[in-house]
């Protein structure tokens, strides 16, 4: 972090000389995140297509499932339809909307899921070391070389399709990654002298793990987590396109794109609006990742 | 070098068979079984197919039959495709899926990295950020938005490609479903490619190159290129994996015979050997390609050694 403050010719750098004092790292963080104009626009886009989502579909007069005969395949802005409805003659729009609000719950709940074991898993692994290290990591290994899709589907047979566990069948997936990413950080901070600190005062592992070694790892971690939303709403559509996720009527972005697929010879705005905003969406996450890995750690840059 | 190899493997072979153990008492612990999920068969038939397949047997019993047919090269019969062996499923269905993958990796593999390098030596120019935009752009697209849409576009309206089918590998009918496989990974593919040859035409032998003399064609593909795919080849590996054993997504929109469609419809059919047969066939192309990977990484940079 220092290293690039203290840069030489750099006019920031001689600008933050200056004023050194009291920036703590996540200052630092937030004010390269502000200039970074990708990353900000990604903030403001992902800021209305969550207020769009949540507040919406109450402004609609439409209800997600609500079906009628006369609307049938009508296209945008006809019949009272902003952006024209379906093969039941459902409003695309607020589908589009639910199916946004439920792709982002998902992509919200999924992660959280992977952070909990990922980040537990990996700093106990790391910190513990030894034996205990290389069984843990050999679990990883083992699950990374299962097919994805076979322990989704096996957990959905198993517990029945139902909306939670889509939740837990991706976030139990998608923890592998950050398990390997918070071991290898736990690795280089447990021999760091705060750690030995806490350690000689009389504190156990899991108080350092919990205390000291976690709290420090979040840097990498929100990163990766900024970048782990997107993949968890892209599994959740794979397998909604594939008729193992979400159930009709309720949509997401991908059965929408699903549908619209199959329909899209007599009615293409049914594939493109969204996949528009599916687009945009993960755009703007990944454009927030990658802003917040340049703010915390600049020295990809 | 060979010492390397048989040391990977002393740990690439109980990886797979802790791989083929779990996979196996984890579909056997999901409700339902391959004969009672479509049509409720008399007790009588049910009781002759167990028996058939030697079903009726204690599950330690036939995991070791199961895993002593594998050593044999046996994969047993499908439960549900009741006149094909899983053997005959691979052989009829995976070099489609085969063909398909290795040609999109290729394609991925020339495009990404050729992108990649353009945009790093233009670093902050409009190429470099129009490179970037296109990655950006494949990284978030999913294929199942790609596919659909090149259809509509160049098959449906246009009409110069047929919009689906195999028809025995013929060239038009495989440039689409290439192309939508190749375009995720040309993006992933020209950003690694792009930060690997930033920091090395930073570094001090690239610098010696310069100085000295040589044309820079030969300092970027000779000297820079080597050192900056290295991350590359560690990403390769697994992609690959998933490449080779088939995109769902993309034989379902194309409708294409390959091995895709086996993962889903095997395991909603507790076709129990057919799935096993799939991860299997995975969790070695994953293992061997790993192995694969560390290999090159050692021929392309001779810091590695393999110890």
């Amino acid at each position: 972090m220092s290293a690039s403050i203290l840069t030489p010719g750099s006019r920031r750098g001689a600008d933050a000389m200056q004023r050194v004092v009291g920036r703590s790292l996540w200052d630092d963080a937030r004010r390269r995140l502000k200039r970074n104009r990708a990353a900000m626009t990604g903030v403001v886009v992902l800021a209305l297509l969550v207020l769009a989502a949540l507040v919406g579909p109450y402004l609609s007069p439409y209800a997600y499932d609500q079906i009628d005969k006369t609307d049938v395949w009508v296209g945008p802005l006809q019949h009272g339809h902003l952006l024209g409805a379906d093969a039941l003659g459902r409003d695309l729009l607020v589908r589009l909307l639910m199916g946004l609000r439920v792709s982002l719950a998902i992509g919200l709940v999924a992660t959280m899921v992977s952070l909990a074991i990922g980040v537990a898993w990996g700093a106990i692994a790391g910190y513990l070391g030894g034996r205990i290290d290389e069984a843990m990591m050999r679990i990883v290994d083992v699950l990374y070389s299962l097919p994805f899709i076979f322990f989704v589907i096996l957990l959905m047979v198993t517990f029945g399709s139902n909306f939670i566990l889509i939740f837990v069948a991706i976030g139990a997936v998608e923890w592998l990654t950050m398990s390997r990413i918070v071991r290898g950080q736990t690795l280089t901070l447990k021999h760091k002298e705060f750690v030995e600190a806490a350690r000689a005062a009389g504190l156990g592992s899991s108080g350092v793990i919990a205390r000291h070694i976690v709290p420090n790892l979040l840097g990498p971690v929100v990163v990766y987590v900024t970048l782990t939303i997107p993949a968890v709403i892209l599994a959740e559509s794979f397998l909604s396109f594939l008729g193992l996720g979400v159930q009709p009527p309720m949509a997401s972005l991908g059965t929408l794109i699903a549908t619209g697929a199959s329909d899209m010879e007599l009615a293409p705005w049914l594939l493109i609006f969204p996949s528009v905003v599916m687009v945009v969406t993960l755009m703007s996450f990944n454009f927030i990742g990658d802003g917040l890995r340049d703010a915390i750690d600049p020295k990809d840059r | 070098m060979l010492r390397f190899i048989g040391r990977r493997l002393l740990v690439a072979i109980p990886t797979l068979f802790v791989v083929v153990t779990a996979a196996f008492f984890m579909m056997r612990a999901a409700p339902g079984n391959p004969f009672s999920l479509d049509r409720k068969l008399p007790p009588a038939i049910e009781r002759n197919l167990r028996e058939k397949y030697g079903m009726n047997k204690p599950l330690p019993q036939q995991y070791l039959d199961y895993v002593g047919g594998v050593l044999k090269g046996d994969l047993g019969p499908s439960l549900k495709y009741r006149d094909k062996t899983v053997l005959g499923i691979l052989k009829e269905n995976y070099p489609v899926s085969l063909r398909l993958g290795l040609s999109a990796i290729l394609l991925a593999s020339i495009v990404g990295v050729s992108l990649g390098v353009l945009a790093a030596m233009r670093q902050n120019r409009s190429v470099d950020y129009g490179v970037m935009a296109v990655a950006i752009l494949g990284v978030c697209v999913p294929t199942f938005v790609t596919a659909p849409l090149l259809v509509l576009g160049f098959a449906s309206r246009l009409g110069w490609l047929p919009t689906a089918g195999w028809n025995g590998g013929a060239l038009p009918n495989l440039v689409l479903p290439v192309t939508v496989l190749a375009l995720p990974q040309i993006a992933i593919i020209s950003r690694l490619t792009r930060a690997g040859m930033i920091e090395v035409l930073r570094s001090n032998y690239v610098r010696t190159a310069r100085a000295k003399g040589l044309p820079e064609h030969r300092i970027v593909i000779r000297h820079a290129l080597r050192a900056a795919l290295l991350p590359l080849v560690s990403y390769l590996g697994p992609a690959c994996a998933g490449l080779l054993t088939g995109s769902l997504v993309v034989e379902r929109i194309f409708n294409l015979p390959g091995l895709g469609k086996f993962f889903v419809i095997s395991a909603l059919q507790r076709d129990y050997t057919v799935v096993m047969g799939m991860v299997i066939v995975y969790a070695g192309l994953i293992l061997a390609l790993n192995l694969v990977a560390d290999l090159l990484y050692a021929v392309l940079d001779p810091r590695v050694r393999l110890a």
